[in-house]
């Protein structure tokens, strides 16, 4: 299996050139785990992070954390978020500890485009999943 | 229970169990090396089964020689006995006899050949399984314990970078603002084309001798004129 630098090499022309030409950078995060952080011109405060276990390719953007949540409000957002699952594209909802993301799963054999795909898709859906569930947030 | 169930009791507890116990080395190198000796076990059973089965099918051909042989022989004893050979009769059932035991023999050990062949497939197949679920296991374990330490990882790196995590509406204000910025700014520049254009246009028309802004010196100059004449006229009547 190839490193996760070696896999990601050029992706940040391909997810670029996926969001209208929009700058992108990609760097890795020092760590236990290899852990590479892209950064999407335009939307700085919604990086997305890809990370590799011997079962798949992980991108995951972070949301919210739970005592962002308008207590009121939790449940209705949860069931929400569930049944959206199902009809975003390419990406879900989780939580890990405590903070709610929004994750795409690859095999570990994923090509660098197809990674592109889902890095792109998954900003995309972040935004606008943030856009349409902000009322629940506090 | 099941895998899923297992990381659900895990992930519930907190976080430090969840590292002590999904993330423990040692216990993801026993799975693996249940799995390595389960894949040992059916390399073994699958050699083994070749062996029966290659037995099992001699035996089978050792019955049906048995069978024929014995055919043959009945067949020639008979033949002695109408001509009324007596002793050729006899010596032909004696190895009808043998090849009887033989045949019975045989059929004992081909019954036991496609049962050991059975045990040994249904053996492949647990031990299949088996690996299957430990390696199930094995990934889940290693993708939660993975994901968990990339969180850890990305706190870590916002927490050393200095930044803080800003709320998600915050964040969500900052890329809308910056939008609405962009798209002011875009409105502003397509403004700005369409005034620039409008005075390269005014220009090239003045340049052409057409619009107001021809011969506006020499119209200030008639206006300037018009006053000196005026004053000249007020002052003679004045003098007068």
């Amino acid at each position: 299996m190839q490193t996760l630098q070696k896999r990601l090499e050029g992706l940040d022309v391909l997810i670029g050139a996926r969001l209208s030409g929009a700058p992108v950078s990609l760097q890795p995060i020092p760590g236990t785990i290899p852990v590479a952080q892209v950064v999407i011109g335009g939307r700085e405060e919604l990086p997305i992070f890809i990370t590799a276990s011997d079962a798949q390719i992980l991108c995951i953007c972070y949301l919210w954390h739970d005592t962002e949540i308008v207590p009121e409000k939790r449940l209705e957002l949860l069931e929400t978020m569930l049944d959206l699952n199902p009809a975003i594209p390419l990406s879900s909802f989780g939580r890990v500890e405590g903070r709610h993301v929004l994750f795409g799963a690859l095999s570990r054999d994923a090509r660098a485009e197809d990674i592109a795909d889902d890095v792109a898709t998954l900003s995309d859906n972040a935004l606008d999943a943030l856009e349409a569930l902000s009322p629940y947030l506090l | 229970m099941s895998v899923i169930g297992k990381i659900a009791t895990l992930i519930k507890g907190s976080a430090r169990e969840l590292g002590e116990s999904i993330v423990d080395a040692n216990g993801a190198r026993i799975y693996e090396q249940e799995i390595r000796d389960a894949r040992d076990a059916i390399a073994r059973a699958k050699a083994d089964l070749t062996g029966v089965m290659a037995k099992e099918m001699q035996s089978a051909r050792e019955i049906e020689r048995a069978r024929a042989e014995i055919a043959r022989l009945e067949n020639l004893a008979l033949e002695a006995l109408e001509k009324g050979k007596e002793d050729l009769a006899e010596e032909a059932a004696a190895k009808v006899a043998e090849q009887e035991a033989d045949l019975e023999r045989q059929t004992q050990l081909h019954a036991e050949y496609a049962l050991q062949a059975n045990r040994l497939k249904e053996l492949i197949k647990v031990s299949d399984a088996k690996i299957r679920e430990h390696e199930r296991e094995v990934q889940m374990a290693k993708t939660t314990e993975s994901v968990y330490k990339a969180t850890q990882t990305i706190s870590e790196s916002i927490g050393s970078s200095g930044s803080k995590l800003m709320s998600a509406k915050e964040s969500l204000e900052r890329i809308k603002k910056r939008h609405e910025d962009l798209s002011d700014r875009m409105t502003a520049a397509e403004a700005l084309d369409r005034e620039l254009g409008t005075k390269a246009l005014e220009a090239k028309l003045a340049e052409a001798g057409i619009g107001e802004n021809v011969h506006r010196k020499e119209k200030v100059m008639e206006r300037i004129r018009a006053r000196r004449d005026a004053k000249t006229v007020v002052d003679e009547e004045t003098r007068a």
